[in-house]
């Protein structure tokens, strides 16, 4: 999505008093909501450094209400006087993160090939499975998308057991590819409905195989939109915790369930708690922030013409 | 979505008059032995769970990866006997087979484990019971009234509809640092629902010291307990989950601001339009499908509610912030009561199939309507 200059505003102007009224609302509103956004992130930080008292007395900025201190960081075992002594609740949380890493970006990237396959197919070829149709498999695809979780959720439980997939990461895996398909189909079915299907007819004159079409001329092209369905595909299994919450107990436990697992005791130490669910939104919110146009690209895709 | 499948179309196919009967025989006889092995799986160890016979395997397991390979031999036996046809037809295998082994065959499963009294905490095993478990749904008191929370979280969506839209028409005037704004606006979306929970639900509105507490008391309301009574618990619940995901809503209203033609806003403003007058009979109805779209969207994803409930107020208090997805999860995790919860589920499936259905009728009349 390209950033336009819309110049159209400035001959709305009728008179310098009604321009600056307009001006001083436009940024107010966003300055509200910009802090009504980094609030919650920004205490969530500072709680982190604050010990009891200045948490109780609602201290907010440092340096000047309270003296941060890594006492939250402490706790996880990842300050910097902590980091090199052992500790058991980093390692448990280092596990945790490699479980979130292993499960959502496998996931991902077996979503984004199954499913970049399959878009291409329906969008170029035509397709008879019995009575199905192309508009009918498509729309088997994306009716995945209503399915509630928690549908699927007992009965995967017991078949898990059976299989010997629970408190697995595959079993996660798979589930998670089920969960992001339809998505990644529907981004893909856009991208690939963009790119004129000339190219590929002068690649097979040229003698190339359909697959050698798809992987040597489509897939370079459709490159972003595959980034741009990664990228969303992670930020979905990354905070997925209905299922793992469920299907996991001790080996296969993701970052969310370890934090909402933390919030359910009594007692809580808030400085600990902070300190865990800054580092389990970091990764996301910086690949939000480095990243933001390819996960924008992948929300508008198909919504608008 | 436009179709270019008929342009594709007028590829040459090729004749299967050109593949070899020899090929063709292989890939028959590839499928057939593929097939014959993952029956005789099946077979072999359903005889030896039901203890019918000695010789299985512990697991299902062995069941799986048979099923991964005939998978493969069906895709063999496609390019093998029908070329170039079978080609195209490998594209679509692999997820359409993933995806009916990994719905189909569970939903199938969960309306039978629905008809089924199972409690995994009790010894007594599984046992088939019929419809008892619809009739004890149709008196449960809690199971209908997260049903009925489930509609004023749906109806919350109009809401969000409206700040969502306020905020892309913001993000669309001319402004300095746009691009800031974007991504500090989009920020919510990308954190986990749990983190959010904690960060926004456990401490910010915490009752003794949570900075919203804070400023509720200062602002004159003396007791802020968020999540005490039913109505202000279930408002909280629903900001929570604004908070998160209006960003989402906004970024496609936003694409769809942008690609609206400037022209049409021009003539609006050469007319003597006033932006109030502009806006509500040119840009609104020019959004109207992207607005239709985003709110749909935008209640499936509601319809499947559950992590912030789960994690801040545990359905409570009494069952008031209940979603359906959040009361079936403390069903399983509390009263290990499969059978019952899944009955609960299924009965949530028919419910929500049968109203998107109905929305998407309802939104294509609409939309067209005003077009």
């Amino acid at each position: 999505m390209s950033v336009q200059t819309t110049d159209y505003s400035i001959s709305e102007i009728r008179s310098p008093a009604a321009f600056v009224a307009s001006r001083v609302f436009i940024y107010g509103a966003l300055l509200f909501w910009a802090f009504i956004c980094l609030f919650p992130i920004y205490w969530t930080i500072t709680t982190s450094f604050k010990s009891a008292v200045d948490v109780t007395q609602g201290h907010l900025i440092p340096f000047i209400d309270f003296q941060p201190d890594w006492k939250g960081w402490r706790s996880l075992g990842l300050s910097p006087d902590s980091i090199f002594q052992i500790s058991t609740v980093r390692d448990e949380f280092l596990k945790r993160f490699m479980n979130s890493v292993i499960t959502s970006v496998g996931a991902s990237s077996l979503a984004i090939v199954i499913g970049s396959l399959a878009a291409y197919g329906l969008v170029r070829y035509r397709y008879k499975f019995a009575w199905f149709k192309n508009e009918d498999i498509s729309f088997f695809f994306l009716s995945q998308l209503i399915l509630p979780p928690v549908v699927l959720a007992l009965p995967f439980l017991v078949l898990y057991r059976e299989v010997g997939l629970l408190d697995t990461r595959i079993g996660l895996i798979l589930l998670y590819t089920l969960m992001v398909l339809p998505i990644v189909i529907w981004i893909m079915r856009d991208q690939f409905n963009s790119i004129p299907v000339e190219l590929e007819e002068a690649a097979l004159v040229d003698g190339l195989s359909i697959w050698g079409a798809f992987f040597r001329i489509v897939m370079p092209i459709a490159l972003p939109g595959m980034v741009a369905a990664f990228i969303l595909a992670m930020v979905l299994c990354w905070n997925e915790y209905f299922f793992a919450a469920l299907l996991t107990s001790t080996d296969a436990k993701t970052i969310p369930v370890m934090v909402a697992s933390q919030t359910g005791s009594q007692g809580i130490n808030w400085w600990a708690m902070a300190a865990l669910a800054t580092a389990a939104i970091a990764p996301l919110a910086v690949i939000g922030i480095a990243l933001e146009r390819y996960l924008i690209m992948g929300m508008t895709a198909g919504s608008v013409k | 979505m436009a179709e270019q499948t008929s342009t594709a179309n007028a590829w040459p196919s090729n004749p299967a008059g050109l593949i070899p009967a020899g090929r063709k025989r292989l890939g028959w006889g590839l499928l057939g032995v593929a097939t014959l092995g993952l029956l005789a799986i099946i077979v072999v160890q359903i005889l030896y769970k039901t203890e019918m016979s000695t010789v299985g395997f512990d697991t299902w397991r062995p069941v799986v990866y048979a099923y991964i390979l005939w998978g493969i031999a069906l895709g063999a036996w496609q390019v093998l006997t029908r070329g170039e046809e079978g080609q195209r037809a490998l594209f679509l295998l692999p997820a359409l087979l993933f995806t009916i082994a990994m719905v189909i065959f569970p939903t199938l499963f969960g309306f039978y484990i629905a008809l089924t009294d199972w409690n995994l905490s009790s010894f007594s095993g599984r046992k088939f019971n019929g419809l008892d478990n619809f009739w004890q749904m149709l008196g449960d008191p809690y199971y209908r009234n997260a049903l009925l929370n489930m509609v004023f979280y749906v109806l919350a969506v109009l809401v969000e509809y409206v700040i969502a839209f306020g905020l892309a028409l913001l993000l669309n005037a001319q402004i300095r640092a746009r691009k800031f704004f974007r991504v500090v606006f989009l920020l919510p979306l990308m954190l986990s629902p749990v983190a959010v929970s904690w960060m926004v639900g456990k401490s910010l509105m915490e009752y003794r010291f949570g900075p919203a507490a804070t400023l509720a008391r200062y602002l004159g309301w003396e007791n802020p307990a968020f999540f005490s009574d039913p109505i202000t618990a279930r408002i909280s619940i629903m900001i929570l989950d604004a908070w998160t995901f209006i960003p989402f809503m906004m970024i496609m209203l936003l694409a769809g601001l942008q690609a609206m033609s400037r022209e049409v806003l021009e003539a609006a403003r050469v007319d003597g339009a006033t932006a109030w007058q502009t806006f509500w009979q040119v840009t609104f109805p020019l959004m109207l499908p992207v607005s239709v779209t985003a709110v749909i969207l935008r209640i499936i994803f509601k319809l499947k509610l559950a992590d912030i409930i789960i994690t801040v107020t545990s359905g409570g208090p009494g069952g008031a912030t209940d979603s359906v997805s959040s009361f079936i999860y403390r069903e399983y995790r509390d009263r290990s009561n499969v059978g019952y919860g899944t009955m609960l589920a299924m009965a949530y499936l028919v419910i929500i199939v049968v109203f998107v259905t109905w929305l998407l009728k309802f939104a294509s009349r609409f939309v067209r309507n005003v077009n």
